[in-house]
């Protein structure tokens, strides 16, 4: 009860202060209102920031309008509370009328999202969160994603570790919640697609760092190669414990990229040599990424990652959109085929769009050398997630 | 399961359960002894992670950042009381709850700011670096020994000072009646403050000491916290010796659950405290044990 009380009066505190912080300037001119619900405090502030500085940075270089429409920003922090979800997307479709609403990290937060635009017809586009509903049972006409899905990356881990690695057994570690699932999930598809054979899975509630029980049941088990989906804090710490159990040396540890994206620092010298595979590398040999590098680093005085990329291809598909519809906001139908069909020039290679709205892109494989993802090669090209459930044609 | 794999997951029990102890030992002072309702005990433990990894890029000897964080700690610990908690003893735990959760987002808040959000990993000791085989192909690090033979000194330099000392005397009589204790002439209110200090030193020093092991991250002081209270209710409020029992139990009952009811794992720690309740409400042990 006490709890519910201070919730609420900061919660109030919260509506209060968003409420005065943001203008409503209406004009007559037409544009566009584009919707940011995005994390900016807690643990994914960095990222929800990224992705905002990407989306502008590709509407700066067309001049700051789109199909020439000019660009208004709304901003809701959605501090990657489900909970929250609902009302704050609401407040931005209800209260803002935004047309376009851009979210979010959290993979909860963007099912929440989803929904309310499922309800109320709203365009959304998801330029992070993997969760495979989002694209599967729950996919719609006017819900797009600019990232990836959990099943690419992991799916295209499990085809490397046994084809070009040759390992015929593996563990699968994750703590136990849907992204963990569908990330060790993939990978055990694609791995037994190619004879390997997935021994166990092993999980931990979410979010408990407590690995030695499972390093010792890794050591026990013997498998040729272990697979793990943990990002932020706790691939930091399972990649250092994994090292320190003395496991590094004689059984290979994969992962997807965010094993060791933005955590390398933390990592050292216990994830140096490690593979994953990710749709965006470090040392990429595409010219539209090193253009992309250079003018993210001038505008924002920061280097961009693969967050920065994703926010950016949001915008590019937004852009896609109006042009197929000629700037007419109202043409909705237009603006929707024109997604589905764009083809994104991509800093991380082009991709075109899926029946179920999920980019068809290139998986790499990258190795991890000092405080780099260094691009290896290709792991898999085109690849497409199944959208399972989904009945989008 | 063989032999040598049950003994080595027993092994991390005791470690982690020890890791535990020394986490929720602070808090036994602060919500058992003192009957303070203490929601920034987490946070203590976060400030003295983020210590750790600040002191160690300054002076690069982990022996010497432990030294001047203890220092810190105890100082920090003194000020907050002074400052804050003195006025919270008379008050309904309602005030208490309000005030420590405001500590919360301040702490989280300056961490961000004076620091950021990234992760970040401490250094183990060169003299602590290294690991020991064990079982057939896997390695122990010594720097998890080291820690759970410092977690374990501590444990019986507090049950020693609580149960035999005049000072633990005092404590003891004052967490039962406290103008009693004031009437024979001792300055209790010092006395407390200085206990409250020793509490969040003990908190700010298990994350200092953790933080090679565990990396330093936003957030890390709220999943400490909820099983340091688990840790006080099933040892019985105010009782050493309880937290001991109960830090080990729930180190034993985590690790074995994680390797034989993967599905269960987040549940069997309350699932036990619930039971541990039904059977003994005061829980394990009494106040002042």
């Amino acid at each position: 009860m006490n709890k519910s009380i201070t919730t609420r009066a900061l919660s109030l505190i919260g509506a209060t202060a968003l409420a005065l912080g943001i203008s409503t300037g209406a004009a007559a001119q037409e544009k566009v209102k584009v919707g940011f619900m995005l994390p900016y405090s807690g643990t994914y502030a960095a990222l929800g920031n990224n992705i905002e500085e990407g989306f502008r940075l590709y509407v700066e270089e067309q001049g700051g309008k789109l199909e020439g429409l000019d660009i208004e920003y709304f901003k809701v922090d959605d501090e990657s509370d489900p909970s929250k979800a609902p009302d704050n997307a609401n407040r931005l479709i209800k209260r803002d009328q935004v047309d376009v609403l851009v979210g979010t990290v959290h993979s909860g937060v963007a099912m929440g999202m989803a929904k309310v635009a499922r309800d109320t017809n709203t365009l959304l586009i998801i330029p992070n969160a993997g969760a495979g509903a989002i694209t599967g049972p729950l996919c719609a006409p006017n819900i797009f994603r600019s990232s990836f899905s959990n099943w690419q990356p992991a799916y295209a881990m499990g085809l490397v570790a046994a084809e070009k690695f040759g390992h015929k057994t593996a563990v699968t570690v994750s703590w136990s919640y849907a992204a963990g699932d569908e990330s060790t999930g993939g990978f055990k598809e694609g791995f037994e697609s190619k004879g390997g054979k997935v021994l166990k899975h092993l999980s931990l509630p979410f979010p408990n760092v407590e690995f030695q029980p499972i390093l010792t049941e890794i050591a026990n088990l013997k498998p040729d190669a272990v697979y793990v989906f943990f990002a932020g804090g706790g691939a930091v710490k399972w990649v250092l414990d994994y090292a320190a159990a003395g496991l590094k040396d004689s059984i290979p540890l994969y992962g997807p990229g965010f094993l060791t994206d933005g955590t390398l620092e933390g990592q050292g010298k216990a994830a140096e040599g490690l593979y994953t595979t990710l749709h965006y590398a470090d040392d990429l040999d595409i010219e539209k990424d090193r253009q992309f590098r250079a003018a993210y680093e001038k505008r924002f005085n920061h280097a961009p990652d693969v967050y920065s990329v994703q926010g950016y291809d949001a915008a590019q598909l937004l852009h896609a959109g109006l042009k197929a519809a000629k700037g007419e906001l109202k043409n909705r139908d237009a603006i929707i085929k024109g997604m589905r069909a764009a083809t994104i020039d991509s800093p991380r290679g082009t991709f075109t769009m899926s029946r179920a709205h999920d980019p068809i892109q290139d998986m790499y494989l990258r190795r991890v050398e000092g405080n780099l993802n260094k691009f290896v090669e290709v792991a898999v090209k085109s690849l497409e997630d199944p959208a399972r459930g989904c009945r989008m044609k | 399961m063989d032999l040598t794999t049950f003994l080595i997951q027993c092994l991390n029990s005791v470690q982690y359960g020890l890791l535990l102890f020394l986490v929720a030992s602070g808090l036994t002072l602060i919500f058992g002894i003192m009957g303070v309702i203490n929601l920034a005990h987490g946070s203590f433990y976060m400030i003295g992670a983020y210590l750790a990894y600040t002191l160690a890029s300054y002076t690069g000897n982990f022996a010497l950042s432990l030294l001047i964080g203890i220092v810190l700690s105890v100082l920090f610990g003194y000020l907050l009381e002074w400052g804050f908690f003195s006025f919270l003893y008379e008050r309904e735990h309602l005030l208490q709850v309000l005030m420590t959760f405001g500590l919360i987002l301040v702490f989280e808040e300056l961490r961000s700011i004076l620091v950021d959000d990234d992760v970040h990993g401490v250094p183990v000791p060169s003299w602590l670096e290294g690991s020991i085989p064990i079982g057939n192909n896997m390695t122990y690090p010594i720097y998890r020994l080291f820690m759970s033979g410092v977690c374990l000194a501590i444990a019986v330099a507090m049950y020693y000072l609580i149960r035999k000392t005049r000072i633990g005397m005092m404590v003891r009589a004052g967490a039962t009646n406290r103008e009693m204790v004031q009437s024979l002439g001792i300055n209790i209110s010092l006395l407390y403050r200085f206990v409250f200090a020793g509490g969040v030193a003990l908190a700010i020093f298990a994350g200092m000491i953790a933080s090679p092991v565990s990396s330093v991250y936003p957030g890390m002081g709220n999943s400490v916290l909820i099983l340091s209270f688990v840790v006080v209710v099933i040892g019985g409020i105010g009782s050493v010796k309880g937290a001991l029992v109960a830090a080990l139990l729930i180190g034993f009952v985590e690790t074995f659950g994680i390797v034989f009811w993967q599905q269960a794992a987040g549940a069997l720690v309350y699932v036990l405290m619930a039971a541990i309740l039904l059977w003994k409400p005061e829980g394990l042990f009494k106040q002042g044990t």
